[in-house]
């Protein structure tokens, strides 16, 4: 293959840059995701509100 | 003919504020995302394959035709990303849609990536072929212009103690630098360039063989989809953020009437 020092150097480009950014924004998302379930309300009333039908649902 | 003038005034039913609403639009990226990544790592994966080992080289350029599948791509990406927020920008200013300034922000950096990647790329096929690096042409060169305008809005939207004022200057100059878009297509036809003439047109077939078509539109749509999935992560993040920093601040506030009454 004629150039392949020059294709190689652009296809490893092409994949790192965007793998770096996918991976950099799924860290950020799930971060954010485990820090907003750890606050936030809603979810906790949500989560307590499924608790309470599964016990209910295990009553005789 | 009698027309009901308050029919313009009801408020559309279908419209972008439809996503105003966070835990909406969470739901409904948190559904999209998955498809957009798989779709878009599919995609690019063959098209980049397909490509490098089983696409023909050119018969001027050798191989080095092959720095086409990520270059090309790169270049769409940049000024569609840019389009992107200028878009995003008419959004913030005219409607005041609450994601548009987010979204914005969060296409920002992508974008300016892809636009190191076009450039890096196309140097990296520059020097085989014109034996220089670099030449101050006209398509390089607003393509750097646009390189900086992402670095720009970047830098300005983070500028401000004031978020909403870095979110307003952002989107005015997005909305000037957004000039610069035509001028990256056009440039090659208004000027005499070393860079290659446009190879797709509206108006005519591709300038190109079909058997390098293929996986060059392989890669687009995957890198497009790759991008899409990118952005889409990064605004979920910050809307996340941005719930989590107004949960906080509510607690620091409750605290502060509470301690004040127990005073």
């Amino acid at each position: 293959m004629t150039f392949l020092p020059y294709v190689a150097a652009s296809y490893t480009l092409g994949v790192v840059v965007p793998a770096g950014f996918a991976l950099a924004a799924w860290r950020r998302m799930r971060g954010a995701s485990a820090r907003l379930a750890a606050i936030d309300p809603r979810r906790a009333r949500r989560a307590a509100a499924a608790d309470a039908r599964s016990q209910a649902e295990d009553r005789p | 003919m009698t027309v009901d003038a308050t029919a313009s005034l009801a408020p559309p039913r279908r419209n972008l504020h439809r996503f105003a609403n966070p835990g909406r639009f969470l739901r409904l990226a948190g559904v999209v995302l998955p498809y957009l990544a798989i779709g878009g790592l599919v995609l690019t994966t063959i098209g980049l394959v397909w490509g490098m080992f089983f696409s023909p080289a050119d018969w001027q350029q050798g191989d080095a035709v092959r720095i086409m599948y990520v270059h090309v791509p790169a270049a769409w990406l940049a000024s569609a990303g840019y389009a992107g927020i200028a878009a995003c920008s008419v959004a913030s200013l005219v409607w005041r849609h609450p994601l548009a300034d987010l979204a914005a922000q969060e296409i920002g950096p992508v974008g300016a990536g892809f636009t190191a990647v076009c450039l890096i790329t196309g140097s990296l096929w520059g020097k085989p072929m014109w034996g220089a690096w670099w030449v101050w042409d006209a398509r390089l060169t607003s393509v750097l212009v646009l390189f900086f305008l992402y670095l720009g809005h970047i830098a300005l939207i983070r500028a401000f103690d004031n978020p909403e004022r870095g979110y307003r200057a952002g989107a005015i100059l997005a909305l000037v630098g957004a000039v610069d878009l035509p001028i990256i297509k056009f440039s090659v036809d208004w000027w005499h360039t070393l860079h290659q003439g446009n190879t797709f047109s509206l108006t005519g077939a591709p300038h190109m063989y079909i058997s390098m078509l293929w996986p060059l539109l392989f890669t687009t749509l995957g890198y497009s989809l790759v991008f899409a999935a990118i952005v889409t992560a990064r605004l979920r993040a910050a809307v996340m953020e941005r719930r989590i920093r107004a949960l906080l601040l509510a607690r620091v506030d409750e605290r502060g009437v509470a301690e004040r009454v127990a005073a």
